[in-house]
């Protein structure tokens, strides 16, 4: 299991001196406060942390969907931190796999059709169907969301997210609204994911509980890096207990 | 298909009632469109196509009696393309089943090289063979009227006698499109007729040998009509000419261009409502649904949607709702259209009437309605783009309310339902506004409708009872001495005969200029009155003259201004006048003298054209036979049978329109108030939820929903009562000619049932929506996020 941590780690995120200045009103809120850290390819990371201490805004980031007030990203060796926004969604496009705790499925579509929303667009993507078998949701294709369990919309926002073969998995409390069997469930098809596809993926969570099926973890407070945990022994995500 | 493009079509299935009463909306406005500019070009071209294939003239006169030598000067003229000199004059026809005489005009055709202006289109039978005075040619809307085939007979009193005649032929003539019979508003095609016989026919009948007394010209391209005009009227003077005038003046022209004007004006005044409100609507619904689905956007632009295409997505909403209007308001105009232009083929008589509704048409009315949808989506469009993907993964912030005016002083005026749903309302300030805008359009666009019904019945009270009070006009064929008068008191049953004097005449004030009629009334006269714009009555001027408001708006006179009058007839007299007073009148170009100054204005001293009169109903037999054999009377008007008539056709035509127009208003109100409910349902279907959790009733709950739409639609009223005050006031300006002026008059019950109506389709479209807070799913509507 640990193929990925085994070689020599090749960093896809260099991130140094990340910051981020919220201003509402006159109230100045600083969500990063100079994060520095690199992300390896295929390597599963955790971010834990209490709320409000920039683990979503470090993730928003990294994914393209907010930018930096100072620092740099590199991706890959490129600069991300000062592209525009339509670089920014090409960036999206075609590199990063988004799964977020509400699964933010398009309700009016079923399945297979959010998973093709983003096949549509992608330049090398797996077919739809592959994807669902992937995520562990071989026979719901047609189901529209509202007649899919949290679990397994979750799944579906999985394969949606795997689906175009990204190099980088984000993953935003991907299990914060599940049951624990659930749970379990929804982080086996991560890992397998991470595992079969060599994935680099990276988990925000609250559940502390799930940091041992990482490689590495990083522990956010006040928008720092407080710590970080080489783990030198992963467990399988069924080993997790909630 | 696309994924989006799913989504598309689903939203749509979601979205069906909202769609279908904005589709509405829009196929209003574009059936509104395609009837108005579809008629207008059938119109238009139709006529000119029948002018141009039939050679219709550019310039008509009359005289007295010219020679006919005369006409090949008149050819010469330079401009003229071909001229032609008739003999005209109108007839009383005797009918069998007809219990009053009807009135004709009968006009020569030539018997030799055939007919080279204003030629016949033959529809049944011939033409009336050269020298026989019995043949005649008659118009297909006389002959319809009667069941005349060729081979009937009528008879028909020329020049004082009694003649048989034989119908040969039925035909339509460009020259009378629209035929109208002296004194009538509308046509009637039973008491009024225009016959064609042979010019040599004629001739005998009227002692016109080697004579004529009309002439109509075609004219060359480009030439000069004044110019044209001058020289005519320089060549016929001496022969009683009385001035010769162009197609604007020639009343079946005038007509059409009447009801051209009136669809343009339609045209003009409609569709851009229901294009405002299809805008405002499509704003309402679009930036409701992107709200609702402010992290499906997020989550698209996360994926790598780029901003355009999701725009483009949304803008696909609002182009297909139109797409959908586009196709109702296509068939419904067409329809409608085909339905006006039989309608018109009733009062216009055209060889074919074929309603015109070409590609080029449909695509401009379904450019305008998606424009004006996208004018609708563009600004919910843009907030897209400003959407940041990472904020549009959030929900949005709780709405933020302001406190009440006054609540803040303690005052617990209203309930807590109330006070809710007067936050909201004031919450969305602009939306509110134009929500009540938008139901007052339906007010204003039903007031416009109904108070045609108000300006039609002020017209006939002011036309036929306060204006003209006599039962019968006579007129004679040519101005008679004074006591012609008397001749026409001692018909059977006459109580009162008054006489007038009709004049052709030239008003001018500097360049302005407009040819007319003055009209001498005696000065204690009792059945012809003049009204001042109030509509009292008043005397006719000592000396001086009154012009009707259109005369004196198109000359730019007012009371004591000076106009210079030349008399057409005799001489072409020119004298200065003084404008004694600007008088009311809604029919025609007008101007009244008092008939002893109007006789002093003239060389050849006192003369009547005609003579109105009031009769005893038990004498009309007797008086209508001694009418038909007196040679000197060429016409008789009853004004009963005229209003009757002008009554049932408006009538008519107003109920078909005012059915229209009903529907249109209703369609807006649904569209405003439905939309408008259900967005506020879907905006507080938590909070409403919430209450029902609370303990509240279905009736409490819907309440909040009811008493929000209510405000909206009673404030609509005022609003509406004065912007259809408004509508009402540039219909009657668009609608205005030199034939016909719309009194602008608004009964208190046309503000009334507009209301009403309103009210009744809100109160409707209200229930609608509140059927969906009976069936809330309350567990359901808690769990969703917003």
């Amino acid at each position: 299991m640990n193929a990925a941590a085994s070689r020599t780690p090749v960093p896809v995120f260099r991130i140094s001196e990340l910051t981020k200045v919220y201003r509402t009103g006159e109230v100045e809120v600083r969500a990063l406060n100079g994060v520095t850290l690199d992300l390896h390819e295929g390597e599963m990371t955790v971010l834990l942390g209490p709320s409000g201490s920039g683990k979503s805004t470090f993730l928003n980031i990294v994914g393209g969907l907010d930018t930096a007030t100072s620092g740099t990203v590199l991706f890959k060796g490129e600069e991300l931190t000062a592209r525009s926004e339509r670089e920014l969604t090409r960036y999206r496009r075609h590199h990063v796999g988004f799964v977020f705790q509400f699964y933010n499925l398009i309700p009016s579509l079923t399945a297979w059709e959010n998973v093709a929303l983003v096949t549509e667009i992608a330049s090398d993507p797996m077919k739809p169907e592959e994807a669902l078998v992937m995520a562990g949701l071989p026979d719901r294709m047609t189901h529209f969301p509202a007649q899919l369990s949290g679990g397994e919309q979750q799944r579906v926002a999985i394969a949606r997210a795997i689906a175009k073969r990204p190099e980088v998995l984000l993953c935003d409390e991907p299990t914060g609204a599940l049951d624990s069997k659930t749970g379990i469930v929804v982080l086996e098809a991560l890992a397998r994911v991470n595992e079969e596809l060599g994935t680099t993926t990276v988990l925000i969570t609250h559940n502390a509980a799930i940091q041992k099926i990482a490689h590495r973890v990083f522990t956010f407070l006040d928008g720092r890096i407080s710590h970080e945990v080489v783990n030198e022994r992963r467990i399988a995500p069924a080993e997790v207990s909630w | 298909m696309a994924m989006l493009d799913r989504k598309l079509v689903r939203d749509l299935r979601r979205l069906w009632a909202q769609g279908l009463a904005l589709a509405l909306v829009i196929a209003a406005g574009v059936a509104v469109i395609i009837i108005a500019v579809g008629a207008s070009r059938s119109l238009e071209e139709t006529r000119a196509a029948f002018y141009e294939r039939y050679r219709f003239a550019s310039i008509f006169a009359t005289a007295t009696r010219a020679p006919l030598h005369l006409n090949a000067e008149i050819a010469r003229v330079p401009g003229v393309a071909a001229s032609e000199p008739r003999i005209v004059q109108p007839v009383l026809l005797d009918i069998v089943g007809m219990r009053e005489p009807a009135t004709g005009i009968a006009v020569s055709i030539p018997d030799r090289g055939g007919q080279r202006v204003n030629q016949l289109y033959l529809r049944q039978g011939r033409l009336p063979e050269p020298g026989r005075r019995g043949e005649v040619a008659v118009v297909e809307t006389f002959a319809s009227a009667h069941g005349f085939a060729p081979g009937d007979r009528f008879s028909a009193i020329m020049n004082g006698r009694k003649r048989e005649l034989t119908i040969v032929g039925i035909v339509l003539s460009p020259e009378y499109i629209y035929a109208i019979g002296p004194g009538d508003l509308v046509p009637d095609n039973r008491r009024f007729g225009v016959l064609f016989m042979s010019r040599e026919a004629l001739a005998g009948v009227f002692d016109m040998d080697g004579a004529f007394n009309n002439v109509v010209a075609t004219t060359l391209l480009h030439a000069d009509t004044r110019r044209v005009i001058e020289a005519v009227d320089a060549l016929l003077e001496p022969y009683g000419g009385t001035g010769a005038h162009a197609r604007k003046d020639q009343m079946s022209h005038a007509f059409l261009d009447s009801e051209l004007t009136q669809l343009d004006a339609m045209a003009r005044i409609i569709p851009p409502i229901f294009l405002f409100v299809s805008a405002f609507l499509v704003n309402m619904i679009l930036s409701r649904m992107i709200a609702l689905e402010r992290e499906q956007i997020g989550l698209l632009k996360a994926v790598g949607y780029y901003d355009l295409s999701i725009g483009w997505h949304y803008a696909k909403l609002a182009i297909a709702i139109s797409l959908v209007g586009l196709l109702i308001g296509a068939a419904a105009g067409t329809w409608a259209g085909r339905g006006l232009t039989r309608l018109y083929s009733d009062f216009f008589s055209f060889p074919f009437l074929i309603f015109r509704s070409s590609f080029d048409l449909y695509l401009l009315a379904g450019g305008i309605a998606i424009a004006a949808a996208l004018a609708g989506a563009a600004r919910s469009i843009l907030s897209i783009l400003s959407l940041p993907a990472a904020v549009a993964m959030r929900p949005p912030a709780p709405t933020r309310y302001r406190s009440l005016l006054g609540e803040r002083r303690g005052l617990t005026l209203f309930s807590q339902m109330t006070v809710m749903a007067l936050r909201h309302l004031l919450r969305w300030p602009v939306r509110s506004a134009l929500t009540t805008l938008g139901t007052s359009l339906s007010v204003a666009l039903l007031i416009t409708a109904l108070f045609t019904y108000d300006a039609i019945d002020a017209m006939i009270d002011t036309i036929y009872f306060k204006a003209e009070r006599q039962d019968a006009t006579l007129t004679f064929a040519s101005e008679r001495a004074p006591d012609a008068v008397d001749s026409a008191a001692a018909l059977p049953g006459v109580l009162r005969a008054e006489p007038y004097r009709a004049t052709p005449v030239i008003l001018r004030n500097g360049h302005l200029e407009r040819r007319l009629s003055i009209t001498g009334l005696p000065e204690r006269g009792d059945l012809a009155r003049i009204l001042d714009l109030d509509l009292n009555p008043l005397a006719p001027p000592p000396s001086g003259l009154m012009l009707n408001d259109r005369v004196a708006r198109l000359l730019n006179v007012r009371t004591g201004d000076h106009v210079t009058v030349e008399f057409l007839e005799r001489g072409h007299v020119t004298r200065e006048l003084t404008v004694t007073g600007v008088v009311q009148n809604y029919v025609g170009l007008t101007a009244y003298m008092a008939l002893d100054a109007l006789d002093r204005a003239l060389p050849e001293g006192p003369r009547v054209s005609g003579v109105r009169i009031r009769i005893d109903a038990n004498e009309l037999d007797a008086a209508y036979r001694q009418i038909k054999e007196t040679p000197a009377i060429a016409s008789i008007t009853l004004l009963g049978l005229s209003r009757q008539h002008f009554r049932d056709t408006i009538a008519e035509n107003i109920t078909i329109m005012t059915t229209v127009y009903v529907l249109l208003g209703v369609i807006i109100t649904f569209g405003v108030v439905y939309n408008s409910a259900r967005i506020q349902l879907s905006e507080r279907a938590r909070e409403l939820a919430s209450l029902r959790v609370l303990g509240f009733t279905r009736m409490e709950v819907s309440s909040v929903l009811l008493i929000e739409l209510a405000i909206i639609v009673v404030a609509a009223q005022p609003l509406g009562w004065l912007l259809g005050y408004g509508f009402a006031f540039a219909v009657a300006k668009g609608f205005e000619s030199d034939l016909f002026r719309f009194p602008l008059v608004v009964s208190d019950a046309t503000f009334a049932r507009a209301s009403l109506v309103v009210l009744f389709s809100g109160l409707v479209s209200a229930l609608a929506v509140r059927r969906r807070v009976d069936h809330f799913d309350l567990v359901a509507v808690l769990k969703t996020r917003d």
